[in-house]
């Protein structure tokens, strides 16, 4: 597992969720697999992690939603008692409404089930949701419906937020759209865990990061602090088409066996990674490839979490 | 707590009223099946038994035989003429028509088909009807019961209203709840401080709402169009019928307490639904039925309720008079609604 980042014991305050080995499973599935790990206040962490990975699974605990096999949450230091539905906001991935209420009667509605709640006029507005208040909501479309949502996780004025794929097929304007209406939430000082398949997702929003894959942690922290800890320079990618000479370095073992970078052949191109730009492209120069359609970028998550995981995020 | 049990209700209200359709059917079905049954049972007379006639083809045209002509005519038969014989038989075998019988042979001619009930009852009215009554006048003497006369309308009423609230409460909450886990509405309330308690008395009694808006509909409607008439009081008439509604809906609770198949629901509730409508009583009676169904019968809080008011409705009983009906519909739902309460779930773990 990847070494924790030292943001985690910077914050001085008693985290607001203690994940102790929390062990899910269901038969002979494990879905969750001796995990922990602490939510600090005022951050916002993600999980994140492929299909199946035990990402909902393990929010689902936290919840209270699901019980574990065994392990332990706590909340603010002590079990989770009655207190902690007041103080929390939740967004399933997948949540129907009552049927026939309009987006104003269905936040109304989640708003009268708490002791303490935010005004009606504040939830609309920071989740702008004024144009379609008096829409069925089994009429909204999949961005309002997740706006509305959002609402409803907001309405008690929660401490702490858990959001499961809240941004999960939605078009790129709704998802962005989403992205703004966290980010506010986030500025105010709430704490958010959040699930989501997008890397860029995670990127803007998270301060810190855990990849779950088989129900396992398998690295934690801040993600420039991953991308730094894992570096491994930069991806060079060569279009297909561009490489026509004979003989291809691409054939050569000399070239694709190289102990300075790794060659991954794509559908369309072929990208390699290397710390020794100058070297690859050097050796490029010499198989007399032109390098006109190159293109070089810097590693993200994407590429951190195919290294670490060996699966293809979205 | 009042405050979210009163949210639930009238969230649970507004979807109720506003889907019009569920709305709709649940107020015109037992109205239609009220309006239905008063109409084809008004008239006592309807013919009940069939009866093929055929002429002997080689005496035909020459019959009139009298006694027969006055048997034509007798109200619990319906004739129907026959060409050829042959067809009348093709009907007989399958149990279109109750008996077969040559108006021209002499003696009469008659044939019944032995696997059919009604057939064998055919039989007797017609070798009755060749008799002279008369001949038994001094065996027998022919009274008539006193008292108010009993339509069928309003017997069957007070089980039409106990059939409504059977198929309203197990579809209308049963289903409903099996949808909505299914869907993750429960879920969703789950992550609520909504407790279990509060979500399901406030189901409860926004289905008795639901109810006894659809009883006021159709009693009104009712009374006014059949000239019904409750003997009994109509408070103990409502009263009782509110004890069934809790009975009946907290069945429907026990029954979706955990599944999430919406299939499966559905498979449930129609394989309790169907015996427990065709033994409570509610189109018929069980007078005469062996004891072991009577006694089966006993187990289907429906029987207790259709029985209940009825006896109001029709015999003037006040609730004194039923501590039986009362005590079992009562027992009932303390199991149904612990035992709901008990197995209930959220949704799938």
């Amino acid at each position: 597992m990847a070494k924790t980042n030292p943001i985690w014991t910077q914050m001085n305050s008693k985290p607001i969720i203690e994940v102790k080995e929390l062990v899910k499973t269901y038969q002979t599935i494990v879905a969750v697999n001796c995990i922990s790990f602490d939510v600090p206040h005022n951050i916002c962490l993600g999980l994140l992690g492929p299909n199946g990975a035990g990402k909902t699974t393990t929010i689902e605990i936290i919840e209270g939603i699901l019980r574990p096999t065994s392990g332990d949450v706590l909340y603010k230091g002590a079990k989770r008692t009655k207190k902690f539905r007041e103080e929390i906001g939740i967004q399933f991935q997948s949540t129907e409404l009552l049927s026939f209420l309009t987006v104003r009667e269905s936040l109304i509605t989640f708003k009268n089930l708490y002791q303490r709640s935010l005004p009606l006029d504040y939830l609309i507005d920071i989740c702008r949701l004024e144009d379609i208040l008096n829409q069925d909501n089994r009429k909204l479309s999949g961005g309002q419906k997740q706006r509305l949502l959002l609402a409803i996780a907001l309405a008690n004025d929660p401490e702490l937020i858990i959001l499961d794929e809240p941004t999960t097929g939605l078009d790129p304007q709704s998802r962005r759209y989403l992205w703004d209406i966290i980010s506010n939430i986030k500025s105010q000082g709430k704490t958010i865990i959040l699930t989501t398949h997008y890397m860029e997702e995670a990127q803007i929003l998270c301060d810190d990061i855990i990849i779950m894959d088989k129900g396992s942690i398998i690295a934690q922290g801040a993600p420039n602090f991953l991308l730094n800890e894992q570096n491994q320079g930069v991806t060079i990618s060569l279009p297909k088409s561009s490489v026509t000479n004979s003989p291809s370095p691409f054939v050569d073992p000399s070239f694709i066996d190289h102990p300075k970078w790794k060659v991954f052949v794509k559908p369309n191109s072929y990208d390699i990674q290397t710390l020794y730009v100058n070297d690859c492209l050097n050796a490029l120069l010499q198989f007399n490839i032109p390098l006109a359609q190159m293109t070089m970028r810097s590693q993200n998550l994407e590429d951190l979490f195919i290294k670490l995981t060996g699966n293809k995020l979205q | 707590m009042i405050k979210r049990f009163w949210t639930i209700f009238i969230a649970r209200n507004k979807e109720f009223f506003r889907d019009r359709a569920s709305f709709g059917w649940n107020l015109i079905f037992p109205f239609i099946l009220i309006g239905g049954f008063s109409f084809i049972f008004q008239n006592e007379a309807n013919p009940t038994y069939k009866f093929g006639l055929i002429h002997d083809p080689q005496i035909k045209g020459v019959s009139s035989n009298h006694t027969f002509s006055s048997f034509e005519t007798l109200p619990m038969i319906e004739s129907i003429p026959f060409d050829h014989q042959e067809d009348a038989f093709d009907r007989l075998q399958h149990h279109k028509i109750d008996i077969v019988v040559n108006v021209d042979a002499t003696p009469f001619k008659y044939w019944i088909n032995q696997s059919s009930p009604n057939g064998k009852i055919a039989e007797i009215i017609f070798l009755n009807h060749l008799v002279n009554p008369t001949e038994f006048q001094n065996m027998a003497t022919k009274n008539t019961v006193q008292g108010r006369e009993i339509r069928y309308v309003d017997w069957v009423f007070p089980g039409i209203i106990s059939m409504n609230l059977m198929f309203s409460s197990l579809f209308g909450v049963g289903f409903v709840i099996v949808r909505y886990r299914k869907n993750g509405v429960l879920k969703r309330f789950k992550a609520t401080p909504l407790s279990p308690f509060e979500y399901i008395t406030a189901q409860i009694f926004s289905r008795l709402f639901v109810l006894l808006f659809n009883l006021s509909c159709i009693m009104a409607l009712c009374f006014w169009l059949f000239d019904l008439h409750c003997v009994g009081r109509y408070l103990d008439f409502i009263l009782f019928y509110i004890l069934g509604c809790f009975c009946i809906i907290s069945l429907g609770f026990l029954l979706a307490a955990r599944t999430c198949s919406e299939e499966f629901a559905n498979g449930i509730i129609n394989l309790i639904t169907w015996p427990i409508m065709l033994l409570s009583e509610i189109w018929f009676s069980l007078e005469g039925a062996p004891q072991w169904i009577k006694t089966l019968a006993l187990c289907f809080p429906l029987s207790h309720v259709t029985d209940g008011l009825r006896r109001i409705f029709n015999e003037g009983d006040g609730l004194l008079d039923l501590p039986f009906q009362i005590g079992m519909l009562f027992m009932m739902t303390l199991v149904f609604l612990s035992l709901g309460v008990f197995l209930f779930k959220w949704g799938e773990d």
